[in-house]
């Protein structure tokens, strides 16, 4: 099995750090895995994207063209990218930031206020976990051991308070009905 | 470390250089291998290491002359507008004979072209670049693990041949993670009688030049530096053979292409067509009996690039001409899509061809 994501939106939204958290959990349980980021100006504010993969087999191109998960925080991303995911694929939306609805029928979109939670919880700039704890939740991949040990490898030893924080966040997003 | 760990390509290469006992880095920041000269600037101070930003690339490479003309270990890491710049230097390391590492983290060109990936610098990295008769041995890792094996390998390469070893990476490379691990490699010994490092007054001093005014003596340099050449290009050849064995088709690609090819062939195994890969490893020397063999079995060769066809040549010549050669290619910062290669395998299964 491949998991392809595609995690786009703004630059500052977190998106390479939830991609970070994401192979880094799959490397843990013994997939093969790949990280790639979009690299330039466009990680200075304007749209920034993260191909991630993790996959049972040997990883050919780290490039993610045709995601089967899409996870899309700016209506622009979802504009342009929607139609490259897969059939019967999932794209998991930032409901705050988006107000228009998935148009494909033909995959599951799921829709997650995640700015809003995250304002609301005391966890501001954590949209990206939440997003990501509600995917592993769909997956049926949010165990709490390896999430927990994923989520020590990617917070800085620096600001250990960030660890709790993240790890909220992503709890939070796992419990999210929607 | 031998464990396992997520590292981005630029990070993993700085890595394995001071593992392989590189303590001298000199270097000017460019997009997209800047982290090479970030993780450097942390971890050098620490470990008694020396990292300095030059004020410019032509001024770093002349100092990877000097530490070179010692003995030591020195690399320098830019990208392609850099590596320009830094030519001069690289042939004058050439005619000196001096061992180092220097890494290209190709972007678009030509000029100061983008920051996205390319790999249109293979002519400069394989055919010269600078002046003067010269080569250096070229890698082309394709993976996180490969930018730090074959960073290992380049500095056993430079000191065993006492000549310039480049990385020819690219921007995905650079910037992608994998997990990787890195283990300091065997210390090993290399005759370093010619350096400059005091005489003591015990012996006759070594002198590291590149100029000799006198034809005969540099007729002769040339010869004798052809003479380790065709040693290198007889013992030092390497490719990876995939899905070779019962291959018509051979695609040949090397470093992000050779993985985005490997994706079209497998969905083009699944409708039945034999084609394989020869990923170069070294592109100077070129693998030319990998080529050669495939050769007898295959009849057409597609060669994948990002850029306008600069390896296809050298299929071409590794071959003798003797089967078609395609190409696959996009430039200016575009990587051919799995798509795009597997309609191009499509298109010469239909055609077919003559062994």
């Amino acid at each position: 099995m491949t998991h392809s994501y595609l995690i786009a939106g703004f630059g500052g939204q977190g998106l390479l750090f939830a991609g970070k958290f994401l192979v880094n959990k799959g490397m843990m349980e013994g997939k093969e895995v790949s990280w790639l980021p979009s690299y330039g100006p466009e990680m200075r504010g304007g749209t920034a994207n993260c191909s991630v993969i993790i996959s049972d087999d040997p990883v050919g191109s780290p490039i993610v063209d045709h995601p089967n998960i899409l996870m899309v925080m700016n209506l622009p991303s979802l504009d342009k990218y929607e139609n490259a995911v897969q059939k019967g694929g999932m794209i998991v939306v930032d409901s705050s930031l988006i107000e228009r609805k998935v148009v494909r029928d033909d995959v599951k979109a799921i829709y997650v206020p995640a700015t809003q939670m995250a304002d609301d919880n005391g966890l501001k700039g954590l949209a990206n976990m939440i997003l990501a704890g509600r995917i592993l939740k769909e997956l049926g991949e949010f165990n709490d051991e390896q999430v927990e040990a994923a989520l020590k490898k990617v917070v800085s030893v620096k600001h250990p308070d960030m660890y709790d924080f993240n790890l909220t966040a992503l709890k939070l997003g796992a419990a999210y009905e929607g | 470390m031998s464990e396992k760990v997520l590292m981005k390509g630029n990070e993993a290469l700085a890595e394995a250089a001071i593992q392989a006992g590189c303590r001298h880095y000199f270097g000017y920041p460019i997009t997209p291998q800047t982290e090479v000269a970030a993780y450097m600037a942390k971890r050098m101070p620490k470990i008694g290491g020396t990292f300095l930003q030059a004020e410019s690339e032509i001024a770093d490479i002349n100092m990877v002359y000097g530490v070179a003309s010692t003995g030591y270990r020195v690399m320098t890491s830019s990208s392609s507008p850099g590596i320009s710049l830094k030519s001069e230097g690289l042939s004058y390391m050439a005619g000196a004979d001096l061992p180092a590492l220097v890494v290209n983290v190709q972007r678009g060109g030509p000029g100061l072209g983008g920051i996205q990936p390319s790999q249109s610098d293979y002519f400069q990295a394989t055919k010269g670049g600078g002046h003067g008769d010269y080569h250096m041995i070229v890698l082309a890792p394709s993976s996180v693990q490969e930018m730090a094996d074959l960073t290992i390998k380049g500095f056993d390469l430079a000191d065993k041949y006492r000549m310039t070893s480049m990385i020819l990476a690219d921007g995905t490379i650079g910037q992608m993670m994998e997990p990787v691990s890195i283990t300091a490699p065997e210390k090993k010994e290399y005759d370093k009688s010619w350096t400059v490092t005091g005489t003591k007054m015990q012996r006759k001093h070594n002198i590291i030049n590149s100029l000799f005014l006198d034809p005969d003596e540099l007729e002769r340099s040339n010869f004798a530096r052809y003479e380790k050449y065709a040693k290198i290009e007889a013992e030092e050849a390497m490719a990876e053979n995939y899905l070779m064995d019962d291959a018509e088709i051979c695609v040949v690609a090397f470093g992000i292409a050779a993985r985005v090819a490997k994706n079209a062939i497998t969905e083009a195994r699944r409708q039945g067509i034999k084609v394989g890969l020869v990923r170069p490893i070294t592109l100077w020397p070129f693998p030319v009996n990998d080529l050669k063999a495939a050769a007898e079995k295959c009849h057409t060769f597609l060669s994948v690039e990002l850029s306008m066809g600069q390896m296809i040549y050298d299929i071409r010549m590794a071959t003798d001409c003797r089967r078609p050669v395609e190409l696959c290619n996009r430039a200016g910062g575009i990587i051919p899509s799995p798509e795009e290669v597997y309609a191009k395998i499509i298109d010469i299964a239909k055609k077919g061809g003559n062994l």
